[in-house]
């Protein structure tokens, strides 16, 4: 295939477009990392399981009257900030700052919702491998949770601020990507600590 | 490779490490005409050279294309699996040959690794023929004797070049090794897995002998303390429950404690402190003396025994044979 | 619709106006602020190799040490204790704060100028890279020199790196410096991947590559994914220490051999990360000096990459001898010979070239051409390791440490001498003494194989690794003294590299901008590049564009008609497989924010190791905030564009 040896005159992006800039593919390197990171968190999990004796996990049956509910919240939170980025993409403000506001809010609630189902658990950090990996990792999630909602109070400030459009909005899309990245490794998590055990894991 | 060197293990003399020693060789020599091959190549190659200097002469060396060459790359691959498949294969069969532990072993040891010694259990079937020593194993040639590894402290490895390859010992679980002596002799095992200051110093040695010496040796360690034959045995007896049994245990005595190792028949061992010094009574004083200045960071402390004090327990401790 | 965020590149050719405006727009600041704010990809590359040979120096002291201890038997120039404590600290230095840097440094000067571009991806990211680097290396050698060094070997296994077998704070200093490092890792890696994928010149297609390139990228996109594990691992660690977890405590049901796992996870692929980028050097530079382009270039990037992909498989043959089920270990023990063979593309690629070329023999051939052979017996040693059965012989001797160093030694710092020679005119404009390098290389050379040939045999004798002394019974003795010697010798040998630098620094010849005749775009600029690397971004057509017209051809690349970019700090960005021009980049200016930045993370780390919490979280907020600025979307940006009806 031959190529032409000049560049095409054609009309290039100055700076970042939408998602066209490396500054998506940073937040795109940094999520592979970070979700590398919980993978090695539930590595650990299933390994102790299958190599610990019997009972290894301290909740046979945890409470999921809390857990769920709180997941759902998380979860429909996502959605609002991808609605909030909908509202950049078609320049409504309004509703931009109602989805990025309404995701800090139920990011908030969620984290301070953990910070309950951590003080209702039986056991302690020092109780056991299992107890000290379940604080490590719900732990390190509350801090992703708590780099979120910072993520998304500064979005929904520089949004108030109109410092974006539908094409100049990298940083929006960015965040709310960090954001929807903080939510699916929760979903992890919570199968991971709430639901396997049910299953019969490490019993 | 002779006995000046014994932790070689080109020289095996226990069945399991003979399993591992034809593949050693094979790898080896595979290995060595490998490096021989393409250093030849090399040097071959380099022969050809154009110029020996630096930027200009390079720059005078016209560019060329030249062949493309791939056909060394597809060549050298399919010459290089063919010794790869082999050691593959024979790898395969030789880890099946020895890593299953004995069905039926003839002695069923315990070890556990300690910083910085080995504590030795037997396991008779009779619960009276268990036994507890340190440091030094005894078995009889020919016969597969199972060793079951348990870690107390930190990880230690248990290996015996001439018997068998290395098995760690492990805190929380049991590992599986074992050994079987083709020839009668003393193989030394140094621990092989690095557990603080003095790994240097964490030596077992394996003594294999006939059955009917091991059985003798076997029915002496059954038997209980030597009492004191005199005055001064008597004193140093007293001595040893006072100062040396809160760690240290001598069957049959008043001395019972766990934490060190047990020192009953400590007389019959080869060696002291984990192979640091051969054991005679002199060694012995020295070590109960100083051993802090010969082990340095070891856990035994000092004795400051007067000079009197420590002839008593040297007495006494000469006759647990 | 044309619009101020919207351009059409002018493609124009070279003037001394045009270089004057870019001058203007890329030269630093002078002076101190100039100096801590730059974020120039060629300074920082230089920063990173010069910090990496202090603490290779360093680890080659602390190495002399040991071989002044082990030259006879039973001798006590050292306490088991500074043993142990020097060999865990040469080993943490060698292989974290001297292998990885080192190349990082050399790709983060050559990147920007292979691929045809401005600057790395992400310039300011780049140097907080750096700062971090240094940061974390102080920390740790600060606990070194306080008498709290790691003393449980660069792997550290647990038990023995606990607080209830090492009260001391070595194993605080190793655990947060561990997990500070990675920080800089990470971070150094994404900028690669996202540099070498989105910021090549037009043309620099992924089959147009460099191979330390290709070798680069495959090790950050190990590291990136790599990192993390060994990162939690020393967190898990720090916590058992210091809060009373239970990770690794079998009485809390904690499991010592997860340590092993989470290390070696990371660890085999650190090795392939730290000789991969090396094995690309000398992908590169052999067949500069074979005067022919390298034999199957196409086989052997593919298997830079098969080599990682397969290294990620094989972690389990750290561990044969810890008791692992025999079917488990008959996969890793299969996937670890496999792993010879695009190893072995390489090789053979090498040797082709030399074979098929017309070698010129110069110092940096001498250092790339005997990396094969050393690559060779660290490669069939470490085949033997291979073999569960053999590897429960083989492992934790000296048979493993010979393997190591040739592994480490043979693959990264002979190709790195290599590449100093190759590449010091490139940065410095002046060229190393030919005499002196041979010196140089055969004193290395020499010394290197009197230290670790015959400590293959050391092994076989069955010395244990890890022992501050042995006895003389064991019949080590003459090896062990003739390794010591070897070990002097080599130390020598790299003693005439610093000489030769330090002479040819403003005394050697004058280089031209392409002293070797090289293929590659970095040769097209001047020696040393002006601070804006091109001043027209090129157009590549071909892997060597400085060889077209000797070569067969069918387009030449455009070097001296290019996209001119000088309406700011500007570079172009591509698309990913291809490389089409997709956007212009804007580079950031310099800036302090890197500096600040890192200094707040140690003062972080500080605080942890003081057991201080109030100064980690003050400094924790202050760096939250500080990222918020940096990351504060500029205003000019939006305002350029039209308002919107």
């Amino acid at each position: 295939m031959a190529e032409p040896v000049t560049v095409p005159g054609v009309a290039l992006p100055v700076g970042p477009i939408g998602r066209r800039g490396v500054g998506w593919w940073g937040v795109g390197t940094l999520v592979a990392s970070e979700a590398a990171l919980f993978a090695y968190l539930l590595f650990s999990y299933f390994y102790y399981g299958a190599t610990a004796g019997p009972n290894w996990v301290l909740e046979p049956h945890p409470d999921l009257h809390v857990a769920l509910p709180n997941t759902i919240l998380l979860l429909a939170s996502s959605g609002v900030a991808w609605w909030g980025e909908r509202g950049v993409l078609r320049q409504r403000r309004a509703q931009a700052l109602w989805g990025f506001g309404i995701a800090f809010l139920m990011g908030c609630l969620f984290a301070l919702v953990q910070l309950h189902e951590w003080h209702t658990k039986p056991f302690s950090l020092g109780t056991s491998s299992f107890s000290s990996l379940y604080f490590l990792t719900t732990g390190l999630h509350e801090a992703h949770v708590f780099v979120g909602v910072l993520i998304l109070a500064a979005i929904f400030v520089w949004t108030a601020h109109d410092y974006f459009s539908p094409r100049r909005r990298l940083s929006v899309s960015a965040g709310v990507l960090y954001w929807h990245f903080v939510d699916i490794v929760w979903l992890f998590v919570f199968t991971t600590y709430y639901i396997t055990p049910y299953l019969g894991f490490g019993h | 490779m002779n006995t000046a060197t014994p932790l070689g293990y080109l020289d095996s003399a226990g069945t399991r490490a003979d399993a591992i020693l034809p593949l050693t060789w094979y790898m080896l020599i595979v290995s060595i005409l490998v490096c021989v091959i393409i250093g030849w190549i090399l040097v071959r190659a380099l022969r050809r050279s154009r110029a020996n200097g630096g930027d200009e002469e390079t720059r005078a060396v016209a560019v060329e294309e030249g062949p493309s060459g791939t056909h060394w790359i597809r060549n050298g691959l399919l010459i290089s699996s063919v010794p790869l498949l082999v050691a593959l294969v024979w790898t395969m069969v030789t880890l099946a040959a020895v890593s299953g532990p004995p069905a039926r072993p003839a002695l069923t040891l315990d070890v556990v690794g300690h910083q910085w010694w080995w504590e030795v259990t037997y396991d008779g079937t009779p619960a009276a023929h268990t036994f507890t020593t340190a440091n030094e194993i005894h078995i009889p040639v020919g016969q597969r004797v199972l060793v079951r590894l348990h870690g107390a402290d930190v990880i230690h490895s248990f290996w015996v070049p001439k018997l068998s390859g290395k098995t760690d010992t492990i805190p929380g679980q049991t590992n599986l090794s074992w050994l079987e002596a083709r020839v009668p002799g003393v193989y030394t095992g140094p621990c092989s897995e690095y557990c603080g200051e003095q790994h240097a110093h964490m030596m077992v040695q394996v003594v294999a002998q006939s059955s009917a010496q091991f059985d003798q040796w076997f029915a002496q360690q059954l038997q209980p303390a030597t009492a004191p034959t005199d005055s001064a045995s008597e004193r140093g007896a007293a001595l040893f429950e006072y100062r040396c049994g809160a760690c240290h245990q001598i069957r049959g005595t008043q001395a019972g404690a766990h934490a060190g190792p047990d020192l009953s028949h400590i007389a019959g061992r080869r060696t002291l402190a984990a192979g640091l010094l051969p054991n005679t009574p002199g060694t012995l004083a020295a070590w109960i003396e100083n051993a802090h200045g010969l082990k340095p960071g070891n856990q035994m402390p000092n004795q400051n025994l007067t000079g009197g004090e420590l002839m008593d327990v040297i007495a006494y401790l000469e006759l647990q044979r | 619709m044309k619009s101020a965020d919207l351009r059409i590149p002018v493609v124009g050719a070279d003037s001394i106006a045009h270089q004057s405006r870019l001058l203007e727009l890329w030269e630093g600041k002078p002076g101190l602020a100039g100096f801590f704010g730059s974020v120039d990809h060629k300074h920082i590359g230089v920063r990173y190799i010069v910090t990496a040979f202090v603490f290779l120096v360093l680890g080659g002291l602390e190495a002399l040490a040991m071989r002044l201890q082990l030259a006879g038997p039973d001798r006590a120039l050292l306490t088991p204790a500074q043993y142990d404590q020097l060999f865990s600290t040469h080993g943490m230095t060698m292989i974290f704060l001297y292998a990885s840097p080192v190349l990082s440094g050399f790709s983060n000067y050559l990147w920007p100028l292979l691929l045809g571009s401005r600057d790395m991806a992400f310039p300011r990211l780049n140097a907080f890279g750096y700062w971090v680097y240094l940061a974390s290396g102080i920390f740790l050698y600060v606990g070194f020199l306080t008498g709290n060094g790691p003393n449980d070997g660069w792997f550290n296994y647990v038990p023995y790196a606990s607080a209830a077998y090492n009260p001391g704070l070595n194993e605080d200093f190793y655990s947060l410096g561990m997990v500070f490092l990675g920080i800089s890792t990470s971070v150094g890696a994404a900028n690669f991947i996202v540099t070498a994928f989105r910021t090549r010149a037009p043309g620099m297609s992924l089959d147009r590559l460099p191979i330390l390139v290709w070798g680069t990228l495959t090790a950050s996109v190990a590291n990136l994914i790599v990192v993390p594990a060994v990162s939690l691992a020393f967190l898990m660690l720090w916590m058992d220490r210091q809060f009373g977890t239970q990770f690794f405590n079998t009485v809390g049901g904690g499991q010592p051999l997860l340590w092993q796992h989470l290390f070696w996870i990371f660890g085999h692929p650190w090795v392939y990360a730290i000789v991969l980028p090396a094995m690309g050097m000398v992908s590169d530079g052999l067949p500069v000096f074979c005067r022919r382009p390298l034999v199957g270039y196409s086989l052997v990037a593919v298997s830079t990459v098969a080599t990682m992909i397969l290294g990620f498989g094989v972690w389990v043959h750290h561990m044969f001898a810890t008791g692992l089920p025999g079917i488990g270990m008959s996969f890793f023990s299969a996937a670890s010979i496999a792993i010879t063979l695009p190893s072995a593309v390489a090789v053979f690629a090498w040797l082709a070239t030399i074979r098929l070329g017309k070698p010129v023999i110069t110092t940096a051939f001498l250092f790339f051409a005997s990396m094969i052979l050393l690559f060779v017996i660290g490669g069939v040693s470490g085949f033997m390791t291979a073999s569960v059965p053999v590897d429960w012989q083989l492992t934790d001797t000296y048979f493993v440490v010979a393997h190591l160093h040739y592994v480490l030694i043979g693959i990264n710092v002979f190709p790195v001498v290599g590449a100093i020679y190759f590449w010091f005119p490139k940065m410095r404009g002046r060229l190393l003494d030919e005499k002196l390098g041979r010196w140089n290389f055969w004193t290395m050379f020499i010394g290197f194989n009197l230290c670790f040939l015959p400590m293959h045999l050391t092994g076989l004798l069955g010395m244990p690794r890890r022992v501050y002394t042995y006895a003389p019974e064991m019949g080590w003795t003459t090896l062990n003294l003739i390794t010591s010697i070897g070990a002097f010798v080599f130390a020598i040998g790299v003693l005439l590299l610093f000489v030769n630098i330090a002479r040819s620094w403003s005394k050697g010849k004058i280089a031209s901008a392409n002293p070797w005749d090289a293929p590659t775009l970095e040769w097209s600029v001047s020696s040393p590049p002006p601070p804006y690397n091109f001043a027209l971004i090129p157009k590549v057509a071909s892997r060597h564009p400085l060889w077209e017209g000797r070569l067969p051809a069918p387009e030449r690349s455009s070097l001296d008609r290019g996209l001119l970019l000088d309406s700011g700090k500007e570079t172009i960005g591509s698309t990913a497989l291809d490389a089409h021009a997709d956007m212009i980049l804007e580079m950031p200016e310099d800036s302090l924010a890197p500096l600040f930045l890192s200094l707040g993370l140690a003062g972080a780390f500080a605080g942890l190791i003081l057991k201080l919490w109030v100064v980690t979280a003050i400094f924790g907020v202050v760096l939250a905030m500080a990222l918020l600025w940096w990351l504060w979307p500029r205003r000019a940006l939006r305002e350029r564009e039209p308002a919107h009806g």
